[in-house]
């Protein structure tokens, strides 16, 4: 392919890539992100193609494996264009029908749709379904459309188009001023604006400037940037393109997670293409406009994650965070002015570039613009990733979308803004979600983690969960913070442990206030947040652990016994059977009761006991009642086989 | 007692012609060795720092510092329990619970024949299918503790 020379030379690209194709052609996407390669994708993929061949179908019927279509709950999926029919949970051995039924024959097989669970109803087009109905796809929306290892997906559908406006039209200025006025805020954590971030590097003294897309993503239970980078990497590398020639800079570094294998593959070969097409390199499409990516792997380290820390990764050093009097827009990576956003927030530039900010400020909130990418992950029905405006309520992402809680539990609370975040109750479900609701709630917007929580889910338990995490992940550098962090665990251990005393909510809380006024960085100043939020919304469940020893969402070991209720138990043997420890004594028609001083605590014979006897309890802040006497743990022949049928 | 391995040193140079002479690889470098062996020898390092020019304290910060690095030898298969926030609530302390009391290891630790590796991982994002154990890449999702033995004896 030779290179792309002019604004004019894209667009007839483009028409020749789309006379190429036939609209009414029918083709298969299949979802091949990390999570659904997880759940099977790959052999579905080899069955396609297969089946393809043995049906004669491979010239008809197009067939492209693309990045992440955010349904992760019901993966692999596969959409069959041009009507948008949508299959979820595709095994290998459905394929076979998909292609001669659906693809051939027009018919649609029933079971693979997706069934409401309220009404029943089975619903064909992606679209309809709630999952996909309330979302806004601006920046996601693509993913299902292309094949991310193809360029010609990309400039099908427009790409690049944003770019060669703005170098064959556009000053750097206008481009600077068009983002400030779009008032994007970056999507990586601190909401900080963009335009104005991008302003005071382009204005910084020294020469070369550096352009930085952050895919580092530590935040446990967060992917969205990587399903960005998997499933449209040039959506990505047009954004900082974009980003670079208003700031003046002519070397990018895009910093991705080891952990990423299949994010640093597809942006390895988009890389590749972009340079190949003339998108990359020297005079990019024949505006005299020179610049180039380099890809750093990260090797996992969470407070990498932080601009000055990730910087200094870069630069192949221990990826530790400076101190922030000097900020990295003036000196960053090898001390000079470097530009650093996550990924979402630059695959949003080439939309604005496009769109206009007028268009993006009439989507959100009065200080949050434009559409969010959550990763919706946890007890919830629908897990996956969700793309909203800004302002949609809690309830709505989590009820309208996520479709609920399973099993008919009650929700507890939602945790935003991952490991530094806090956890929302109940109470404000129906606050908008944005940059300053949710910091007004005592949490945060994060990199868009939504992590819901049931009543099962305890929430010192939580709050001792996240101490732990980012106690491991400190640095070290800084004392309020390394310190800080071993003291509230040390706290935390204690009270999951039964061990907890009057003051420890307030020392707590004193500890927090230190950290939070003297860390040297994000890390250390937010990382108080899970236990203060707790404390916050959640004080009781705290003083039932310190005052009660009593665990009210029967969780801690310490602090809960098994138990099985004597009237309940039918004696099937499986508890006693699958018991590690062999702590259950009984036998056939005999009550199994849990020799305490045994029992470890597992759980198993809670999850084994069959949901419709529930004979296996857990105590919490009470004794265990004595064992049923020998004598009268006999039960009456019939009692299983009459709850069998 | 864990059996020593050969190391090719010869493959070691090979990584290290890749990168001589540029600044700021040493993390590039060593991610690549750890993939090549799966954790980084001592005989690797001394290498490293030989041919690069670079003081082995500084090659020990880098390898110690960031998680995907190992110092130690790795078993003959690699176990990965999720601790991500949506395994935390989903359940996965117990199942983690389960696989050391079984392996009779902590996690970050071998097995004493070499036969797992156990470690705690921070989301692997197919939170889905949580709790997760991956094995070699073999995903097991929605666990129950009394899964664990079975899966467990699927790897020799």
């Amino acid at each position: 392919m030779p290179r792309v020379g002019s604004k004019e030379n894209l667009e007839k690209l483009r028409s020749e890539i789309l006379a190429k194709r036939d609209p009414n052609k029918p083709y298969i996407t299949l979802c091949s992100g990390t999570a659904c390669r997880a759940t099977g994708s790959d052999r579905v993929a080899d069955a396609i193609e297969e089946e393809l061949k043995k049906q004669g179908l491979t010239k008809e019927v197009g067939f492209r494996r693309t990045g992440c279509h955010g349904f992760c709950e019901r993966g692999p999926i596969i959409i069959i264009h041009p009507e948008e029919i949508c299959y979820l949970s595709v095994t290998p051995e459905d394929v076979s029908e998909i292609l001669s039924n659906t693809v051939k024959g027009k018919e649609i097989i029933d079971r693979l749709l997706y069934t409401d669970p309220g009404t029943g109803e089975r619903i064909v087009y992606e679209r309809d379904i709630p999952f996909y109905k309330y979302q806004n796809r601006l920046v996601f929306g693509d993913n299902l459309r292309i094949d991310p290892t193809n360029i010609e997906d990309y400039v099908a559908l427009g790409g690049y188009r944003a770019l060669a406006k703005v170098l064959h039209e556009m000053t750097a200025e206008e481009v600077l001023e068009e983002v400030k006025s779009a008032n994007l805020r970056g999507r990586g954590g601190g909401g900080f604006p963009a335009g104005k971030k991008w302003e005071s590097t382009k204005n910084a003294p020294g020469e070369p400037k550096y352009v930085i897309v952050n895919c580092d993503e530590g935040d446990p239970g967060a992917y969205m940037d990587r399903s960005i980078m998997e499933g449209n990497p040039h959506r990505v590398l047009e954004g900082l393109t974009i980003g670079a020639y208003a700031i003046c800079s002519n070397q990018g570094f895009v910093y991705v997670r080891q952990e990423y294998p299949l994010a640093v593959k597809n942006l390895a070969i988009a890389l590749e293409q972009a340079k190949e097409y003339g998108f990359l390199g020297d005079d990019i499409l024949g505006s005299g406009f020179k610049f180039d990516v380099a890809v750093h792997r990260g090797a996992g380290a969470f407070v990498s994650g932080e601009s000055s820390a990730l910087m200094n990764a870069i630069e192949g050093k221990v990826g530790e965070p400076r101190p922030k009097y000097i900020h990295t827009s003036e000196s960053g990576v090898w001390d000079k002015p470097s530009n650093l956003n996550n990924v979402e927030t630059w695959a949003i530039v080439p939309l604005i570039l496009e769109k206009g900010a007028d268009w993006f400020n009439s989507i959100g909130t009065g200080g949050s613009k434009g559409t969010k990418i959550f990763s919706l992950v946890g007890t919830v029905n629908n897990t996956g990733l969700v793309e909203v405006p800004m302002g949609m309520t809690l309830r709505d992402i989590i009820y309208k979308i996520g479709g609920g809680i399973p099993g008919g539990k009650k929700f507890k609370g939602v945790q935003t803004g991952g490991p530094s975040g806090g956890i929302i109750p109940e109470h404000y479900l129906d606050s908008p979600v944005d940059f300053d609701e949710l910091t007004k709630l005592g949490s945060m917007m994060g990199s868009g983690g939504m992590i819901v929580i049931d009543e099962e889910t305890c929430i010192v338990d939580l709050a001792r969960y996240f101490v732990d995490f980012l106690c491991d992940e400190s640095c070290g550098k800084c004392v309020p913070c390394r310190e800080g962090l071993k003291r509230m665990r040390e706290i935390l251990d204690g009270i999951v442990a039964g061990r907890g005393k009057e003051g420890d909510i307030e020392q707590l809380e004193e500890i927090a206030k230190v950290m939070k006024t003297a860390s040297l960085c994000a890390l250390g100043t937010t990382a108080a947040n899970p236990a203060l939020s707790t404390i916050r919304y959640f004080r009781a469940e705290y003083e039932a652990h310190i005052k009660d020893k009593r665990c009210p969402a029967l969780v801690c070991k310490a602090l809960i016994s098994y138990y099985i209720e004597p009237e309940e138990c039918i004696a099937c043997l499986r508890c006693l059977k699958d018991c590690p420890e062999g702590a259950i004594e009984g036998e056939k028609r005999k009550i199994h009761v849990i020799d305490q001083s045994k029992c470890i605590k597992c759980g198993i014979c809670y999850d084994v006991c069959p949901p419709k006897v529930g004979a296996v309890t857990k105590l919490s802040g009470m004794p265990v009642p004595p064992p049923v006497p020998e004598a009268d743990r006999v039960i009456e022949r019939g009692k299983e086989d009459e709850i069998r049928n | 007692m864990i059996e020593m391995v050969e190391i090719d040193l010869k493959r070691v140079d090979e990584i290290i012609e890749r990168y001589k002479g540029e600044e700021g690889v040493l993390i590039q470098l060593l991610l690549d060795i750890q993939s090549e062996f799966n954790w980084i020898p001592r005989e690797v390092i001394a290498r490293i720092s030989e041919r690069m020019r670079i003081p082995k304290s500084q090659i020990y910060r880098i390898a110690s510092f960031y998680k995907a690095m190992s110092l130690n030898p790795v078993g003959r298969h690699i176990l990965q329990v999720c601790l991500g926030t949506a395994c935390q609530v989903r359940g996965a302390p117990k199942i983690l619970d389960r696989v050391e009391e079984n392996l009779k290891i902590k996690e970050g630790a071998t097995t004493s024949d070499m036969r797992f590796s156990l470690r705690r991982v921070n989301c692997l994002g197919c939170c889905a299918m949580g709790p997760v154990v991956v094995v070699d890449g073999d995903y097991h999702g929605k666990i129950t503790p009394a899964m664990v033995e079975g899966i467990l004896a699927k790897y020799e």
